[in-house]
């Protein structure tokens, strides 16, 4: 048996040592990762098992200019199962088809469905929602979340639009204003296992959702109502294929109304308001559902006619070709090169004045007067009236105008476009144009936008929009008021006037490309008072059956909707009391 | 070098028996405060694999039960006792262990264990203690030649019949039985020089072993960059444990990286989760716990009656030293990824019984001290 020597000692010291060594780079090492990268490592790790949940932030409303909600959010529960939290199905199975009002046999294939979750409703009323939840039934989960209502379902849906799954605009105010109404989300964080399973009493980290702000528009709900009615029925009675109509307030650009009829169900926008024979496949629907969605005061845009013989004779006037007691003749056609342009009095309307020539919508007269401006003065005035521009109207996809390139317009197509053929824009365009050669010469900007309001009611925007001044003189303006007048209380628009009223106005009867197929649109616009206007009305017929003039099919619609709205609005009759004076 | 005994066998000198009490009272804590990280880091996955968190906890304990009656037994029994077997055992694990290869059951892509209805016993853990043994007869018959460079030869060819199918299966406890026998014939040698040179060729044969197996090439890649490799995946989540610990961790039985993050915490990588629970402090503490051991093997060995004793002690040391360097080293990606679990406290019956049957060798080893009185 060998002893253990003095060098065997010596041996086991070395070793012992080394393992010291090591042992005190391994702590280096640990004292590396557990000082130095504690955070880095600590960071990734927390992402690691941390799982985010949003909280939906709630929506904006959207109200009109008397408070009145077009726009509002609807708490609706979404009931689902969770199969292995379950015990007792059966009674879940009868609850639920209970009280979902859905087939015991529908329930029951959810319910049996081993799946980790299983959605049995979406957008259950809270009532329901909160009623089974009363049940207190295991494993059945009801989730509460907001859902866009719109109180007044088709009202100006054109307008307003509607949004989509998350909360997103899809088209109209919800688009525009989308940013303003979306509020933040807020946040949960929670912490899981490696499975994403949640850990209980893991205490989560909640960053609260920040509400979307409420929306004021200019809309009046009542004129819209007013709006909406009067166009319905002439829709009904002349088989039109659309009716817009237009209110707004020619001083400031607020639109008071705008009605696209036919308009759409907001609170079910992706179900065409239509009937078709055969079931449409998704691209051919999505096309039929965008063509339904489309605000054609903005979107579209067409020959404006007649009405635009209330630029033309403003350009005249402001230029000085013309005075108002300059007569004319019309033999019922004018033949500029060589093309023979008819009036639409085929007879003719014979000697006239160049305001009998306004109140009769003469084409000749102002044909004479649009080749007296000349392409090049007519083409300045064009711009000057800011007809070459978008008006930037608070709404998304405004169409621009169409129109000759200066320098190919001949005198046929200036003949033409001096009583508003050969080139389009849309009607929003027409009334903001009429509004500032009526207004005094300040070109305004229409828009539905007024201010936003936090959840607290404090107002957090006040939007503004920007005016151009001069664009015709004073004089001109109020010349104009007083021509206009007269169409409406002498001349073609006599449809409209009301008595105790004074109105202003045009009609307008255009032909529809191409030609041949014999389709108009009739339209109206008319202002009151016609001395001070303070609301300006665009009726738009497209494709009237049967008589359609626009002094004998659009007029009375202007005529039946003022009725209602100018004593609504407090607009008194100032002429009426003139006029019984004089009688 | 304790110079209290030097002449155990002088008879006027008062007899007095010893027994090393801090080693047992390491070894106890180091057992019960391994039961509570296990049953801190295991309880996650027991749940989900078994619906009972204490399953892992239950086994554990049952074979530290085990282990601490072998450990008396074997502390009562004079080691001399296994001089007599050492051949023996070296033959039993050699048959187990080739056994294991064609009758164990598979686990992990190699079959390591044997299964005996719920209990499973891993021939690989009484290979190191059979080796143990076995080295310390041998080198204590011949320690003068052990100066000789074919003597050391000589024994490396001797336990190679062992180490080989140990390596077929488990290639980190070969290398483990390995650097015990070298350690061991390094105490038993007089010599420095050979080693060096061991040591340089064993750096060398290393060196070619990873470039030609490829999938040791690609575990070297993911130790050096852990985040740019998919199988570096438990490596990264050991770092994030760890890392996340701080200072004094997150308290104990708060470790997140424990639920499913960290694949098996209970085994190898049991070390990172107690990082995270009880943060640099903690990790700081059990080392010193180690060390502490480790102190107490080294007086073992130096006082010990004879060199026999001193070679098992020494065993057993090297056998401790290089699991805990191993596997913390491998937790800390400061070296690449290799399956070491960490003694008395990762997950594994065999290794805790046979481990404390060890330590109760060691211990009967203290008992043969005799202190001057």
């Amino acid at each position: 048996m060998y002893r253990n020597k003095t060098q065997n000692r010596r041996k086991i010291m070395v070793i012992f040592l080394g393992v010291i060594f090591i042992t005190l780079f391994l702590i280096g090492r640990l004292v590396y990762l557990m000082i130095f990268c504690s955070e880095y490592y600590g960071i990734k790790a927390e992402n690691l098992h941390e799982r985010e949940r949003d909280i939906k932030a709630a929506r904006g409303n959207i109200y009109d200019r008397n408070g009145v909600v077009l726009a509002e959010n609807k708490t609706v529960c979404t009931i689902s199962v969770i199969h292995s939290q379950i015990e007792e199905p059966e009674r879940v199975i009868e609850v639920l088809s209970r009280e979902l009002e859905m087939s015991e046999e529908q329930v029951r294939k959810r319910v049996e469905k081993v799946s980790s979750i299983e959605r049995i409703k979406t957008n259950v009323a809270k009532e329901t929602g909160d009623a089974i939840r009363e049940y207190e039934l295991a494993g059945v989960k009801i989730d509460e979340d907001y859902k866009r209502y719109y109180p007044y379902g088709s009202l100006a849906s054109k307008v307003i639009g509607f949004t989509g799954g998350d909360n997103q605009g899809i088209i109209g105010l919800e688009v525009k204003y989308d940013s303003y109404m979306q509020g933040i989300n807020g946040k949960i964080l929670t912490l899981t296992d490696a499975r994403g399973v949640e850990i209980e009493n893991a205490g989560e980290r909640r960053s609260e959702p920040v509400e979307g702000d409420d929306l004021y528009i200019s809309l009046d709900y009542n004129i819209q109502m007013y709006a909406a009615q009067a166009a319905r029925t002439v829709l009904e009675e002349k088989q039109a294929d659309s009716v817009s109509i237009l209110v707004m307030n020619p001083q400031n650009g607020e639109i008071l109304a705008m009605v696209n009829e036919p308009e759409f169900d907001l609170n079910d926008p992706f179900t065409l308001n239509y009937a078709l024979e055969a079931e449409p496949d998704a691209e051919e629907k999505q096309n039929l559902l965008n063509q339904m969605w489309r605000n054609q005061c903005i979107n579209d845009t067409y020959e404006p006619g007649s009405i635009f013989k209330i630029i033309t004779a403003s350009a005249a006037l402001e230029e000085g070709v013309v005075r108002l007691e300059d007569t004319f003749s019309c033999p019922g056609y004018k033949i500029v090169e060589d093309r023979r342009i008819r009036c639409h009095k085929v007879a003719g309307h014979g000697a006239e004045n160049f305001v009998q020539g306004l109140m009769n919508s003469c084409n000749p007269v102002f044909i004479e007067v649009g080749l007296r401006l000349g392409s090049d003065r007519f083409c300045d005035y064009f711009e000057q009236f800011g007809l070459l521009s978008k008006t930037n109207i608070d709404l998304p996809g405004e169409a621009s105008t169409i129109m000759h390139k200066r320098e190919n317009i001949g005198q046929v197509e200036l003949a033409t476009m001096s009583f508003g053929q050969s080139f389009q824009i849309t009607p929003i365009q027409v009334a903001t144009t009429v509004s500032s050669l009526i207004n005094g010469g300040v070109r305004v900007t229409p828009h539905f936008g007024i201010m936003t309001k936090d959840s607290q009611g404090n107002v957090t925007n006040t939007f503004s929009y920007d005016t151009k001044e001069g664009i015709v003189s004073g004089e001109v303006s109020a010349t104009m008021r007083t021509l206009l007048e007269k169409v409406v209380s002498e001349g073609g628009g006599k449809n409209a006037a009301i008595e105790g009223f004074s109105i202003g106005g045009k009609t307008a009867t255009s032909q529809t490309l191409p030609r041949s197929e014999k389709r108009y649109i009739s339209s109206f616009l008319g202002f009151a008072p016609a001395e001070d206007p303070q609301v300006l009305a665009l009726v738009i017929i497209n494709n009237p059956q049967g008589v359609y003039y626009g002094g004998t099919i659009a007029a009375p619609v202007c005529k039946e909707l003022y009725e209602n709205i100018l004593p609504y609005l407090g607009i008194e009759g100032t002429a009426v009391t003139e006029e019984d004076t004089q009688a | 070098m304790s110079p209290r005994m030097r002449k155990s066998s002088g008879t006027k000198e008062k007899k007095m028996k010893y027994f090393d009490y801090t080693l047992l009272f390491v070894i106890i804590l180091l057992v019960c405060f391994g039961l509570v990280m296990l049953y801190s880091t295991s309880s996650y996955n027991a749940q989900l694999k078994y619906g009972d968190g204490t399953y892992y906890l239950k086994r554990q304990a049952f074979a530290a039960c085990l282990g601490f009656a072998a450990m008396i037994i074997v502390a009562e029994i004079d080691y001399h006792v296994w001089q007599k077997m050492a051949g023996l055992a070296y033959i039993a694990a050699f048959l187990l262990c080739v056994a294991v290869i064609f009758m164990g059951s598979e686990g992990g892509g190699s079959s390591r264990w044997f299964r005996l209805g719920p209990l499973s016993f891993q021939p690989s853990e009484f290979a190191k203690i059979a080796i143990i043994i076995f080295l310390a007869t041998t080198i204590s018959k011949m320690p003068k030649k052990m100066a000789e460079i074919k003597s050391l030869l000589k024994v490396m060819v001797v336990i190679l019949p062992l180490v080989a199918p140990v390596a077929y299966t488990n290639l980190s406890t070969a290398i483990i039985m390995v650097g015990i026998a070298i350690a061991m014939m390094f105490v038993a040698s007089p010599k420095y020089s050979h080693f060096i040179w061991m040591g340089l060729a064993a750096v060398g044969f290393g060196a070619v072993f990873v470039v030609l197996a490829a999938y040791r090439a690609e575990r070297f890649k993911i130790w050096l960059n852990p985040e740019g490799y998919e199988k570096g995946y438990q490596t990264l989540q050991g770092l994030y444990a760890i890392g996340s610990g701080g200072l004094f961790g997150k308290g104990m039985g708060e470790s997140m990286q424990k639920l499913g993050f960290v694949p098996e915490a209970q085994n190898d990588m049991v070390f990172s989760i107690i990082c995270e629970e009880l943060g640099l402090f903690g990790a700081v503490c059990l080392i010193l716990l180690f060390v502490l051991m480790l102190w107490r093997f080294m007086v073992i060995a130096n006082n010990a009656k004879d060199l026999y004793g001193a070679l098992i002690v020494v065993g057993i040391m090297a056998h401790i030293a290089i699991q805990v360097i191993l596997n913390i080293a491998v937790v800390t990606n400061s070296i690449p990824n290799t399956g070491i679990t960490l003694p008395f406290i990762s997950y594994g019956g065999t290794s805790m019984s046979f481990l404390l049957a060890e330590m109760g060798l060691a211990l009967s080893v203290s008992r043969g001290i005799q202190l001057e009185g």
